[in-house]
């Protein structure tokens, strides 16, 4: 029977990934001189898994490479081995070198064999062995078959032990099996037998003398005899030959047939093309907690019972059925919401997938900066969405780089300013109404006010006699062409700064800012939505049209009176209301649309906030709250200034979702009624 | 044909071991741990257990002396796999009450002569 092994490889990387990514943080968590036995066993266990895994698939390459690595950890977890900080910076190396060589199995780039190498004779000399002893993993089963005692065949008297059946062993089986080999003839000894009266039916009482003829290798007969070593009393004997059989017995010694049964693992071809050569990295299939699956279809199950009691409703209908009807449609109604719930549950994943690296990233950083650094992460359960979880990556890790390397200071500096020597950075992930909030914290110098407005000066983004406040130097950082490091440092500050951390969360509708105290400390906080596709809007109308204002971003909406509007050259429409001044963007204006109520004073005035500036909406009507589902309108039709997407509505009609942000930035300069497309036309197109 | 209890952590060497044993026509039930692998031994009687050692929440060692105690495995076939061939493994299977093992590196043909030396 061949089996293709190739086709569990992929599971076996899948399940090698994961195992690679328990032991490293298994070894982050590794406290140098205390043995923790769970711990240390979890990162045995992933190597042991690999091992195994790599050996039986053909892999020899990584399976030499993890039994060392077993090896070690073996002894740590028999407790012969202290856990050393060398040790765990070996362990940690080989653990990036093993994802290499998985990865360069699985047909990605080729991994650097004399790594490899270097480690394994690292870890060898700690081993106290030589490298080559790694071949041992594959030739410990080798060895069957090459005993020379080939006889004409063999006396075997095979006396079990009565408790043998409880071993799961049967003499049937294993005469059965002997029977296999040659000539066999056995005879039963019912000495042993009791009376029938005193018989135990649980315990063996038989013994056997087995005549088996053939050339036979001894290690075959003691093969069938090897689980039971202990449990009987056995004696194997070379029967007299004869004489046909004689002749041949020389030609044998050398003829052992090398036994059918090639214990070597059959080695698949690693290069073989592996099906679906997926780009390595990218993850496209999600883990989802069976609760969450069973939730989902216990909500199915709910649907299924509303719409047959519709169906009931409807076979039938008068009016007398209406009430029923309504109860049925809201039951309904309530059933998809719940539905919709649990299906975008599913996107969602604990951050944690996203915080995994950083302890492994502070460590590597604080030895290469010489800087001492504790990393405290709370909330790793809070979930978000799959897709903006891949995109907060980056500049999660930017953030923390810049924490680790402008934040914490050297421990000298530290310990002249009276902090204890270890800096402490927190990353910290809670929900706040519709939103995640991602805080990354660290008790360093805080931002350096003087350095900051000194280079704001320098790159012309601060006239030379302002004097900012606090607010606006935390702003400043984020500018375009803004980095702080005196010099570029390996660790962070490469040019593109902090103003790419800001596009690329804002790409994700969220926002960061940050916090300082100085010699205390800086605080950066990020905001996220929880799903990219959902979201709670405010319908408006203006004209015939909806539009869709997200709920997140209104302050307040209020009816205007006479005097509150002033028209100010160069800059339109202003209200003012409670002394703050904002623009009025009329939508109807804006987006060309007739409307009948142009009189500022009988239509509603909806205040909206985006990136810290305000901005009145004058809207006809407002209609009702309700979660939209936002479809794209780039991917249907193109990009339109002030507008961030489109929904379908309950009536089928499309309506356009207001990119705040973008209406304030519109609202910035002089309404250019040409460069924004009449709506009649990107409805009908996005339809 | 014998139903099969696999006990494994490692899902590849799970679909290795189960894929070869279906094929060859067995009945074949899957387990992540030795907890899962009590659990689901306790719901119907197998007729074989494959087991690995190193497994969290519970070890292979553990679950084979679990499964002896209980009337249903007293002389069940209980199997090992091991990729450590040393003796005092071998003798703590045994101790705890395992029928054989099989060491790991092994292939198809391997696993397949040794279920068929412990079934029928």
């Amino acid at each position: 029977m061949t089996i293709d092994m190739s086709k569990f490889l992929d599971t076996f990387f899948e399940e090698s990934a994961e195992g690679l990514d328990a032991m490293e943080s298994g070894l982050l968590n590794m406290q140098e001189g205390a043995a923790d036995n769970e711990l240390i066993n979890t990162i045995f266990r992933g190597a042991h898994s690999i091992k195994g895994g790599s050996a039986t698939f053909g892999l020899s390459e990584v399976a030499e490479f993890t039994h060392h690595m077993e090896t070690l950890l073996d002894e740590m977890r028999a407790g012969k081995r202290a856990v050393a900080r060398e040790l765990v910076d070996v362990l940690l190396e080989s653990v990036d070198c093993l994802r290499a060589m998985l990865a360069a199995s699985k047909g990605g780039d080729a991994h650097n064999p004399e790594r490899a190498k270097v480690l394994s004779e690292r870890m060898g000399r700690m081993l106290g062995v030589a490298v080559e002893s790694a071949e041992s993993v594959n030739s410990e089963n080798s060895t069957s078959g090459s005993q020379s005692a080939v006889g004409a065949g063999w006396r075997i008297v095979f006396s079990p032990h009565a408790h043998l059946y409880r071993t799961g062993n049967d003499p049937v089986r294993m005469l059965r099996e002997l029977a296999e080999l040659g000539d066999f003839k056995v005879e039963c000894d019912t000495s042993r037998l009791p009376h029938f009266a005193d018989a135990q039916p649980e315990e063996c009482t038989l013994a056997w003398t087995i005549e088996l003829r053939g050339e036979i290798a001894e290690q075959r007969v003691r093969e069938v005899f090897d689980w039971v070593d202990g449990d009987c009393d056995l004696s194997i004997r070379k029967l007299a030959a004869d004489p046909a059989v004689k002749s041949s017995q020389e030609a044998a010694g050398i003829d052992i047939k090398a036994p059918e049964t090639d214990i070597k693992p059959k080695k698949p071809d690693a290069k073989a093309p592996i099906p679906d050569p997926r780009s390595a990295s990218e993850a496209t299939s999600i883990r989802v907690g069976i609760d969450k699956v069973d939730a989902l279809i216990n909500m199915v199950g709910e649907l299924v019972i509303t719409q047959s009691m519709l169906g009931q409703v409807g076979k039938d209908f008068d009016m007398s059925r209406v009430e029923k009807l309504m109860h049925g449609l809201s039951q309904l109604e309530r059933n998809t919401r719940e539905l919709q719930e649990s299906v975008m549950r599913i996107r969602m994943m604990p951050i944690s997938f996203a915080f995994q690296r950083f302890p492994r990233m502070v460590r590597d950083l604080s030895q290469k900066l010489t800087k001492k650094i504790d990393l405290r992460m709370s909330g790793e359960q809070t979930e978000l969405d799959k897709t903006v979880m891949e995109k907060i990556g980056d500049p999660l890790v930017h953030l923390v780089r810049n924490s680790v390397d402008h934040g914490i200071e050297m421990p000298d500096v530290r310990r002249a300013a009276g902090k204890s020597e270890t800096g402490l950075v927190t990353l910290n992930a809670f929900h706040q109404g519709g939103n995640i909030v991602i805080e990354i914290k660290d008790d360093g110098a805080g931002l350096p006010r003087d350095k900051i407005i000194a280079k704001a000066r320098k790159q012309g983004l601060l006239g030379a006699d302002e004097e900012p406040d606090d607010d606006k130097v935390c702003e400043l950082i984020f500018m375009a062409g803004f980095s702080t490091a005196e010099q570029v440092s390996d660790v962070s500050g490469r040019g593109v700064g902090m103003d790419v951390v800001r596009k690329n969360i804002k790409a994700l509708g969220g926002s960061v800012d940050v916090k300082s105290e100085p010699g205390k400390g800086s605080t950066f906080t990020i905001h996220l939505p929880l799903t990219l596709a959902i979201m709670d809007g405010q319908s408006v109308l203006v004209g015939q049209e909806n539009y869709i204002i997200p709920l997140v971003s209104i302050v307040e909406s209020i009816q205007l009176k006479p005097g509150m509007v002033n028209l100010v050259a160069g800059q339109g429409e202003v209200m003012r209301l409670r002394d703050e001044v904002m623009p009025v963007l009329r939508l109807y204006k804006i987006f060309n649309v007739a409307s009948q109520v142009t009189d500022l004073h009988r239509g509603l005035l909806v205040v909206v906030e985006g990136e810290g500036k305000r901005v009145g909406l004058f809207v006809d009507e407002l209609m009702g709250q309700q979660q939209v589902v936002i479809k794209s309108l780039e991917t249907n039709f193109r990009k339109v200034a002030g507008v961030s997407g489109a929904t379908i509505l309950g009536d089928g009609t499309v309506a356009l979702i207001l990119d705040i942000p973008g209406l304030i930035q519109l609202a910035q300069q002089p309404v250019n009624v040409d460069r924004v497309i009449p709506v009649g036309h990107i409805a009908t197109i996005a339809a | 044909m014998p139903n099969i209890l696999i006990v494994d952590d490692s899902a590849s060497m799970r679909q290795m071991v189960a894929f070869t044993l279906k094929g060859a026509g067995y009945e074949v039930e899957e387990a992540v741990d030795g907890a899962d692998g009590l659990k689901k031994a306790k719901t119907r009687a197998f007729n074989i257990v494959v087991t690995d050692v190193n497994m969290p929440n519970m070890d292979g060692i553990t679950l084979i002396k679990e499964l002896r105690a209980l009337p249903n495995y007293k002389f069940t076939p209980l199997l090992l796999l091991t990729t450590e061939s040393t003796d005092d493994k071998k003798q703590a299977g045994k101790a705890a009450g395992a029928t054989g093992w099989m060491v790991k590196p092994f292939n198809p043909e391997q696993l397949l002569a040794t279920i068929k030396k412990v079934s029928g």
